[in-house]
């Protein structure tokens, strides 16, 4: 080979990568307007939340957290997510089971409806509970006679936030068990296991990260979510107020440092899920690859990598 | 054949689990998502007409879609640039900037409207420095917008990615090698293939946007006629107990979320049956 002939070969090798990028300025003014983007809108208001909690001193931070309210507040939103969150993990597994490992017809709607919660605007989510549950609701009278109160009570609260947190073990649970099929249940059946051993054995290992991350995702929401609950909730001080809730009251009072004392508790709680999700997230993507025999290199390890359900997930996008 | 609503399996508990998710999905969605509708049927089509067409619920129908609208389009433009820097691009602080799109979905919305409040305010860090310059965010549309930006970004850019790492590095070759200049090839090539989920991430951040209440009711000042937007309108007639006129706006909200669910939904159904065209 002349050695003409492989100077342009190399010089051919070089340029190569260069015609599937940018020049180093287009590269260095996008990555510029993503991160002052980003700065503006994601960094800017974490710090603002932190220092403005702190701004007066560290015995004021202690004592908006620690006032009466706020510890009622506190205790109801661990107690309400403790109430909804397993209840809606059980839904969400069994809904996964019946529509991932079996075929039969409705499939598709019923998908739909479990995801209809995610397009309905929280405010109009408190709202049909309290067309059903409250004084002049349908069920308001026998509700009255039999002096069980929901509406602005606890239980109107639960009931909100299962019904805003529905879909999320599920959504996370479906794309997964498709995925992985029925061979390995099959099997198990054929070799003589009963319906729960199969599910405990077999599934529950295969499934275990995705359900976590799931039911991290319903957790974060239900103990954030302001709209719906606020709208049944009454806001009794004490009684029905939630962490959301009594930010926005002290707030109102103008109470505004003791307001972001509340609200930095809920900033760590929803730091703590982006980072748990972000360990999670390669794991899912892990089984989802294996499930579906993906050779991805280590792509495994590379969180960035295997964005979850990527390529298998039809509605391609993820929400929370 | 006979045709069956289900085919056979050796697994167990069909029975059980399509059971409890049917009365589940029910008792939580169906029940009282249906109860709305009646309510709003039962109040006549003149009545359900007035409450609608008051001049206070179109104010505030015009306000909660424009908003909307501008934020999901401001996602849309910054949106694309962080999805593409994340997936194409190497830069420090990448896995972080990665990690925080993730955000406003994680952060409880009264906690980002509060928050986005003190920032826009006129004595906040931001809104000092732009009411200098005689713009007010906080207690105006454009703080809802800001607001709206905020919730709607992660739909955007989490919609966008996978869209852009499964685009195929040959065909830009392709287009290089026929002589295509960089600017040429994402406008003829690139962007015709990540258009659906372009649009689609539009669409949720629009969606997410038209519904929105707990970080826009600190932001947005809540004047009627000029800052109130359609859910809290809703909330102000509960608090009213005029419960058909929250009934009748709901419903229209609601029929646009799912106008919308249907839009990208097809969408999503139309890129899968036409991928990448530009080919």
């Amino acid at each position: 080979m002349s050695e003409a002939a492989l100077g342009l070969m190399t010089s051919a090798c070089t340029t190569r990568h260069s015609t599937t990028t940018e020049p180093a300025a287009v590269r260095f003014v996008l990555i510029g307007v993503a991160l002052a983007f980003s700065g503006l809108f994601l960094v800017l208001p974490l710090v603002a939340v932190f220092l403005q909690a702190f701004r007066g001193g560290i015995w004021l931070y202690l004592a908006s957290v620690t006032d009466a309210a706020a510890r009622s507040a506190i205790r109801l939103t661990l107690v309400t997510a403790m109430v909804v969150v397993p209840l809606n993990t059980v839904f969400g597994v069994a809904a996964a089971w019946a529509i991932a490992k079996f075929e039969f017809r409705g499939k598709q709607v019923l998908t739909t409806l479990i995801d209809l919660p995610l397009s309905v605007s929280p405010v109009v989510a408190g709202l049909i509970f309290v067309l059903l549950f409250g004084r002049s609701g349908w069920l308001g009278p026998w509700l009255e006679e039999h002096n069980v109160q929901i509406i602005f009570a606890f239980p109107g609260i639960v009931v909100a936030t299962l019904f805003v947190t529905l879909p999320f073990v599920a959504r996370e649970l479906i794309p997964l068990m498709e995925a992985q099929g029925r061979e390995e249940e099959e099997a198990a059946r054929v070799l003589g296991a009963g319906g729960w051993q199969v599910f405990w054995r077999v599934t529950l290992p295969n499934i275990k990260w995705g359900l976590l991350y799931g039911m991290l995702l319903a957790n974060g929401r239900a103990m954030g979510e302001f709209g719906a609950v606020s709208v049944v909730s009454g806001h009794i001080r004490g009684h029905t107020n939630t962490m959301p809730l009594h930010v926005e009251i002290l707030y109102n009072e103008y109470n505004v440092t003791a307001a972001f004392a509340v609200a930095s508790l809920l900033t760590l709680l929803a730091l703590l899920t982006l980072a748990l999700r972000w360990g999670l997230r390669g794991k899912v993507s892990c089984d989802l690859a294996a499930a579906a025999a993906e050779p991805r290199g280590n792509g495994c390890r590379l969180p960035d990598s295997g964005r979850i359900g990527s390529r298998r997930r039809t509605r391609g996008a993820r929400l929370p | 054949m006979r045709s069956r609503l289900k085919q056979p399996s050796v697994l167990p508990g069909f029975g059980l689990t399509l059971g409890l998710t049917l009365s589940y999905v029910s008792l939580l969605v169906l029940i009282p998502l249906g109860a709305l509708f009646l309510r709003a049927a039962g109040m006549g089509w003149a009545q359900f007409w007035a409450a609608v067409n008051d001049a206070r619920v179109v104010a505030a129908y015009r306000l909660t879609f424009v908003t909307a609208l501008a934020a999901a389009a401001v996602n849309a433009g910054f949106g694309l640039v962080v999805a593409w820097v994340l997936v194409r691009y190497t830069f420090p602080g990448k896995p972080w900037l990665d990690a925080l799109v993730d955000l406003p979905f994680a952060l409880p919305t009264a906690v980002s409207g509060l928050t986005l409040t003190t920032i826009y305010a006129k004595t906040g860090w931001i809104g000092a420095w732009l009411d200098k310059l005689g713009i007010s965010v906080a207690y105006t549309p454009l703080g809802i917008t800001v607001a709206l930006v905020f919730i709607g970004l992660p739909f955007v850019v989490r919609t966008l990615q996978p869209a852009l790492e499964d685009l195929e590095r040959e065909t830009e070759e392709a287009a290089a090698s026929l002589g295509a200049g960089r600017w040429q090839t994402f406008r003829r090539v690139i962007f015709p293939a990540i258009l659906p989920a372009e649009l689609a991430g539009f669409a949720m951040a629009f969606a997410r946007g038209v519904g929105e209440y707990g970080s826009v009711v600190f932001i947005s000042g809540n004047l009627p006629m000029k800052t109130e937007i359609a859910p809290l309108l809703i909330v102000s007639k509960l608090e009213q107990y005029d419960y058909p006129g929250a009934c009748a706006i709901a419903v229209v909200l609601l029929a646009v979320s799912f106008a919308l669910l249907l839009a990208i939904n097809l969408v999503q159904w139309w890129s899968r049956r036409y991928p990448l065209k530009s080919q």
